[in-house]
């Protein structure tokens, strides 16, 4: 057995039934061919990849900052398990990324030593949590509208992207349901979680509509079918919020809501909140200081 | 419901069956509110290593224990019938799992 390779080590072919450890793992992107179709724009896939994945490693973030926060042990790993479903999907992307720009850069260059303003990802993906509620609020908003995007990515032209919204769809499907059954709990649940349920679904609402307006880049990549454009989304993940509001006892989210912590500006164009700026100095402060750094 | 507040979810047992195991087997056990998020824990707490493909979840009230006071009365008796192993009987190569 070689253990070179983590994903052939664990994929066991003898019928050692070590069951506790889990067996039959599986690379996503196995026997996926990575050539880039010859007709498409490499940098604009580059920075398509960038926005998909920078959306899924500062989500991944914000939940993993939950981790002994937690209300709940369960609740905690949970979480915890998102975040790291996330952020598979995002090296994943952010690899692809620097492929298809070829200028050398790897997952950790993009991920580590990129300024704020070089991050595509949408403001949903950074904005802090005030409590329990509002994370299950962002979560059941960004898992919505992801697993409707992935599901579309999937019959993407790039091969790569396909994979990758192949394999997240089953993730993020789960992720969704987490989210709406503790929406519905806490919203259906007694005056107090009702009312917390209430503003943070309405704290969501102003970061609602620009998941749903496409970059430039995402129009372009989305008439040449590799990627998907947002606004065709928006039914879809307006009908199953809807549905999540209404089974939870919520009206739904009003402008009443709304947030004065908005920046001017589109997260896909590159402009963020002091948040992202946060997110960055906790993730990014390791690599920094200690460039190239391994152990 | 009582408008008694408990401060603490209820125990649950958690058994899972393995991709080649044939019987659910125990796991260990978590604290949920209802059958349904119990179900979700131990998808998250005890699956998570690609262990599972199916979950039981009983609440641990509901399971009904033999006691060590019985353990005398109960296992003993049987430590010295070993003619109730079917050992004398050929098992064919087609009959598996036994």
């Amino acid at each position: 057995m070689s253990f070179d390779d983590a994903y052939q080590a664990l994929t066991d072919h003898d019928d050692d039934a070590r069951w506790a450890y889990g067996t039959g793992f599986a690379d996503p992107l196995a026997g996926v061919p990575t050539a880039i179709p010859p007709d498409v724009a490499r940098l604009d896939l580059a920075a398509y990849c960038l926005m998909l994945g920078d959306d899924a490693l500062i989500m991944s973030h914000r939940l993993q900052q939950w981790v002994t926060r937690a209300p709940e042990l369960e609740d905690e790993l949970a979480v915890a398990n998102i975040g790291l479903d996330l952020l598979g999907q995002s090296r994943l992307l952010l690899s692809r990324a620097g492929e298809a720009e070829g200028a050398g850069r790897d997952e950790d260059t993009l991920a580590y030593l990129r300024d704020a303003g070089e991050f595509r990802n949408v403001r949903l993906a950074e904005r802090a949590d005030d409590d329990f509620a509002h994370l299950v609020a962002r979560l059941l908003v960004f898992a919505a509208w992801r697993l409707a995007l992935l599901d579309r990515l999937a019959g993407s032209r790039d091969p790569v992207l396909a994979a990758i919204g192949a394999k997240g769809v089953k993730e993020v499907t789960y992720h969704r349901e987490y989210a709406a059954q503790w929406v519905v709990r806490l919203g259906d649940g007694t005056d107090v979680s009702h009312g917390r349920m209430q503003s943070a679904a309405d704290a969501v609402l102003p970061l609602l509509d620009e998941l749903f307006r496409p970059h430039e880049i995402e129009s372009r990549l989305a008439a040449a079918g590799v990627a998907v454009d947002p606004s065709t989304l928006r039914p879809e993940v307006d009908a199953v919020l809807d549905e999540v509001w209404q089974t939870a006892t919520l009206r739904p989210p009003g402008a009443e809501g709304a947030d004065e912590r908005e920046p001017a500006g589109f997260g896909r164009d590159g402009v963020h909140g002091a948040e992202l700026v946060e997110i960055l100095a906790e993730l990014q402060g390791l690599a920094r200081a200690m460039p190239g750094g391994a152990w | 419901m009582s408008g008694e507040i408990r401060h603490e979810w209820p125990l649950f047992e958690v058994f899972v069956r393995a991709k080649r195991g044939l019987n659910h087997v125990h796991v260990g056990s978590l604290r949920a509110a209802d059958h349904e998020m119990a179900l979700h824990h131990a998808r998250d707490l005890y699956t998570r290593r690609n262990e599972g493909v199916s979950i039981w979840v009983v609440r641990s009230d509901d399971v009904v224990a033999s006691g060590p006071d019985d353990k005398e009365a109960f296992f003993a008796p049987s430590g010295d019938k070993v003619y109730r192993h079917p050992t004398y009987y050929a098992i064919p190569d087609s009959v598996p799992h036994i």
